[in-house]
């Protein structure tokens, strides 16, 4: 897998383009803040109709993702539906290839704010979750070691150029958003900089990941 | 005609009534009438003089004249200038304004006892017809008065008053519309505007007034090639103040204004009163200025577009364009704004910022005295604004899908609407109008079963509302001094180039420099900075491309065989250009190309305007870079563009070939900026992104995000969707501007005129000189990019830490 490879809390990790985290030595593939369904439950509450089609751009970018890396376990960071109802609204493609996906390998939903709790599309649901010395959580906690969280969709600014970041430090790694409808935080933001220490690495996506100082 | 009372208060003043105003009398009943005249020429007392007469003969219950006017501040000033004649008459008139700064309560108030006579806004306008007692409010409406019709028609915002008159036309079937208007080129097309369509619409021309009295402003020393800063000018320009009262000096840009602004202060020796006043300036700020004008405290105010309209700054006796005017028809209205009397010529100067503009402003005085104005053809009906007229529509209570369709096919640009796009905006409305059909429970409006449209969320009408309007100032962030509780506010600046701000970065604005703190909460932190340079110094406005007609005159001007009407310094230029290459000529394309500085030249004199020799650009160095010709990059003017590559052109012709062209369009309409901003627009006014929603946090965090990945998901998914049809559409006309390409092709009908050259040619040197020169990306964004954050991460030692 072409990405950006850093070692954290003794494990060797691969930030990829695609805003996905790749833990080879035990093929364990992270993807944060898919929020599937973002456009209904928008449209749900009165706003906008807007695109329908971002479930099914996410899903594609997924499936294209684990067809190339072959993972042996996935793990969703939280919010991967834009809220509890946006899950029994997937239209049935949807919802058949999101099935398939998570049928055929270990699954690992981690609950975020706007999905905290268990669906009917199988897999195992926790709070946060332990692999070896790597804990995966939604939102980072203060004080931590070895943590792989979300949340936050950090992006970074070079010049004019702004993308979806990671964001990484001694003690924690903050995923960008993978969805399609999601907009980003910028690394210069109170809540990311409190978060992240001095020598702390901003990962551009893109074509080819791009590892610079974070930006503060 | 006029009752005794309102005559006996002309003769107490000694006032006569001008004869466009008797004509206004007697056509106070025809369903339209249109009054252009000059500014100064009495044009809204003409409109609202068959109010008066009407309200002083018979009591009236209720609204009777509804006006309407583009900016707030008009507003405010009518209601000023009503209150003389209705206070000293002692007529049984209330008189009320309407705008976004009328308070709440006022305004409710207003919905159910409404005044006399209303001021307001198209916005307000559109607000007040969106709600369910919209019958009550209007009940027994007479007149709709339109003031600065001419500059409201250029825009959306026109559009948006024309859908809502159709509804009040709706209401009150009798009404009367009356449209105030300056010179312009093409009154027919203004009448077509107002008119409820099929009505007829009469004309009333008043007197012009004389010819104004305007030259190029003479300066001792030749402009600079290029650049539009004009500081060479100032030490003139200061004398000019002197010597008038009160001066207005425009400018085609905010940061033009700015800049400007700063350099005219450090010259100021004497301390003359000079202020500035531009549309990104606090309005505090602009209302302190606007006062000391109408005081008559101010020698001199540097402005922009934002002093355009007809209000009445007392007395202003010199006008001064700094930097080619672009356009003549915009020229003659702010001459206009000189003095401000019937029957005294206007006086103003002409200040070209470079050489080329002696040229421009040349062209322009003669295009002046010849009363050559330029106009566009009139465009139809925007959809988006229709879009939200629905929705509005929807607002107000349940429609009938035929009933909206008759009255909108009322609006001029409208009238010939077909059924199937206007289904196509209310399908739109109602579900998305996508290919896929995902939303079937939650459309936004729903068909009942009598038949009607209603809202399916009544809620949503709040949402609607505070999303109207037509004026696109989403990406504006306020700019305050840093303080412990928020400073003072000091303006406004683009979202864009905030965002390509660092700490420490300085920039120019309301006259001063400031460094930039930080972004906290969606406003720019600055501190006040003592450098005498700022670092920064461009935030970027409108920038005008030069009207057809203009480049046509500036053509003709290059076939004198001499110029004794310029001065020598650019007239020697061009006979230089005329040794060396040749002078560009109508119906042909010079295609220059030539070495210099180790690379390979072309210069394309295509005359097309700003934004279409852009367009021109990009699709050139597409081309080129399919040809293996190495482009770099280039640089656009109005009339030029400029391409620079490590391979020499040596046959134009397979470039300028327009099938190839528009191939070249197509794909390179996929991810295109301009597309992305154009889209933005077409979807927030058409109500598919909401600039405000209810409690949301204004703090820009991640529930946002960008227009830019909704207009590539449509893209990709549902390509046919009418709001791409309708960026395409608009994209075309305003900013890629490939109809003046198109018009340049058919012009030249394949006859270019390739020069290889051994130097660069005199007409070609200044485009060097122009700022805003655009890299030729691809694979080497990401090259840069790569070796930019290698960099950062040796310098900060933390390629050592990641490994």
């Amino acid at each position: 897998m072409i990405g950006f490879d850093f070692s954290f809390a003794g494990t060797s990790l691969t930030a990829l383009g695609s805003g996905a985290l790749w833990w080879s030595s035990e093929r364990v593939l992270v993807v944060s803040d898919l929020h599937l369904g973002k456009s209904e439950r928008h449209a749900r509450r009165g706003g906008g109709t807007l695109p329908p089609y971002e479930t099914a751009d996410t899903l594609q970018r997924l499936s294209q993702l684990i067809t190339q890396s072959d993972p042996a376990t996935v793990i969703c960071l939280g919010d991967t539906f834009d809220d509890l109802a946006a899950v029994q609204a997937l239209l049935p493609t949807e919802r058949t290839q999101l099935h398939d996906l998570v049928a055929a390998r270990r699954w690992i939903w981690i609950e975020g704010n706007h999905d905290p709790a268990p669906t009917d599309l199988g897999g195992a649901h926790y709070e946060s979750h332990n692999i070896g010395p790597l804990t995966f959580r939604h939102i980072a906690a203060p004080a931590t070691q070895g943590e792989v969280s979300g949340h936050y969709h950090p992006k970074a600014r070079l010049r004019s150029t702004s993308r979806p970041a990671f964001l990484v430090d001694q003690s924690r790694v903050i995923l960008p958003a993978f969805g399609t409808y999601t907009g980003g935080l910028r690394s210069t933001d109170p809540a990311l900089t409190a978060l992240m220490d001095q020598n702390a690495l901003a990962i551009l996506t893109g074509p080819r990941p791009l590892p610079m100082p974070m930006p503060r | 005609m006029l009752p005794d009372s309102i005559q006996t208060w002309f003769a107490a003043k000694g006032w006569s009534i001008h004869p466009h105003q008797h004509a206004m009398l007697e056509r106070r009943s025809n369903p339209a009438t249109l009054l252009i005249a000059p500014t100064g020429g009495g044009k809204t007392m003409a409109g609202f003089l068959p109010t008066l007469a009407d309200l002083a003969t018979a009591p009236h219950d209720g609204l009777h004249t509804l006006y309407v006017s583009p900016l707030k501040a008009l507003a405010a000033d009518i209601k000023r200038n009503l209150r003389a004649p209705v206070d000293e008459i002692g007529l049984p008139i209330r008189v009320e304004d309407r705008t976004g700064d009328t308070s709440q309560s006022r305004k409710r108030r207003q919905r159910a006892d409404p005044p006399h006579i209303l001021l307001t806004t198209p916005e307000s306008l559109a607000l007040l017809i969106s709600y369910p007692d919209a019958h009550r409010t209007f009940k027994g409406l007479k007149r709709i008065i339109v003031d600065e019709i001419h500059a409201l028609a250029e825009s959306k915002r026109g559009d948006q008053l024309m859908l809502a008159l159709s509804k009040l036309q709706d209401l009150c079937p009798d009404l009367c519309r009356v449209g105030l208007s300056a010179t312009v080129d093409d009154p027919d097309a203004i009448a077509r505007t107002l008119a409820c369509h099929p009505d007829p619409c009469d004309i009333v021309l008043a007197d012009p007034g004389p010819a104004p009295d305007i030259a190029m402003l003479h300066v001792d020393q030749p402009p600079p090639w290029a650049g539009g800063g004009a500081a060479y000018a100032i030490p003139a320009v200061l004398e000019q103040v002197k010597r008038h009262k009160t001066t207005l000096i425009f400018h085609n840009t905010r940061a033009q204004a700015e800049i400007f602004f700063r350099n005219l202060w450090l010259a100021n020796d004497d301390a003359l009163p000079i202020a500035i006043h531009h549309g990104s300036l606090d309005r505090e700020q602009r209302e302190r200025v606007e006062g000391a004008m109408v005081r008559g405290e101010l020698r001199a105010v540097v402005c922009t577009g934002s002093l355009d309209l007809g209000i009445d700054w007392g007395d202003v006796d010199l006008v001064i364009q700094i930097g080619a005017p672009k356009n003549v028809k915009r020229l003659v209205q702010r001459i206009g704004r000189a003095n401000h009397r019937y029957n005294a010529p206007s006086k103003a100067l002409l200040v070209p910022a470079n050489r080329f503009e002696v040229v421009e402003c040349r062209a322009a005085l003669e295009a002046v005295q010849a009363g050559d104005l330029d106009g566009e053809a009139r465009r139809s009906g925007p959809l988006d604004v229709l879009c939200q007229h629905i929705l509005i529509t929807a607002c107000a209570g349940p429609f009938a899908a035929d009933d909206l369709f008759a009255q909108v096919s009322t609006v001029g640009d409208y009238a010939n609407l077909p059924r199937d796009r206007f289904d196509a905006c209310l399908d739109f409305c109602a579900t998305g109008g996508y290919a896929l059909k995902a939303y079937d429970q939650w459309q936004r409006l729903i068909k009942r079963p009598d038949g009607l449209w209603q809202l399916r969320d009544p809620r949503a009408a709040a949402r609607i509302r505070m999303n109207l309007g037509t004026i696109q100032d989403a990406d504006l962030l306020k700019v305050r001094l840093k303080r412990s509780r928020g400073g003072k506010p000091l303006g406004e600046v683009e979202e864009a180039f905030a965002a390509s701000l660092t700490p420490g970065d300085t920039f120019l604005i309301g006259g001063r420099i400031v460094r930039y703190e930080g972004l906290r909460e969606m406003t720019v932190e600055v501190s006040r900075n003592a450098n005498k340079k700022p670092k920064v110094a461009v935030f970027s406005g409108t920038k005008f491309a030069t009207s057809t007609q203009l480049s046509q005159r500036i053509l003709q001007m290059f076939k004198q065989d001499h110029w004794p009407d310029l001065p020598a310094h650019t007239a020697d230029w061009l006979h230089l250009q005329r040794e060396v290459s040749e002078l560009p000529r109508a119906g042909h394309l010079l295609f220059e190309s030539f070495p210099h500085d180790g690379r390979a030249y072309s210069c394309i004199y295509g005359f097309a305007g700003r934004n279409a020799q852009q367009t021109l650009g990009l699709l050139l160095t597409k081309r080129m870079e399919e040809l293996g010709l190495d482009p770099l990059g280039f640089v656009s003017t109005d009339y030029a563009t400029l391409i620079w590559g490590l391979e020499p052109v040596t046959a134009p012709e397979p470039l300028l070939d327009p099938t190839g062209l528009r191939d070249g369009l197509e794909g390179w309409l996929a991810g295109n900026l301009v597309m992305k901003r154009s889209f933005r627009a077409v979807a927030t006014i058409a109500g598919l992104i909401e600039r405000n929603q209810p409690g949301a946090r204004k703090n820009g965090r991640q529930a946002t995000f960008s227009s830019d990945i909704l207009y590539d998901t449509l893209r990709k998914y549902d390509p046919d969707h009418l709001l791409l049809k309708v960026t395409r559409d608009e994209a075309m006309r305003g900013l890629v501007d490939f109809g003046r390409v198109e018009e340049m092709l058919t012009r030249i009908q394949g006859r270019i005129t390739h020069r290889q050259l051994g130097r660069i040619t005199p007409l070609a040197a200044p485009l060097l000189l122009e700022i805003g020169k655009v890299p030729v990306k691809g694979a080497g964004e990401e090259k840069l990019l790569q070796q930019e954050t290698e960099a950062l991460m040796r310098k900060s030692g933390l390629s050592d830490l990641a490994s």
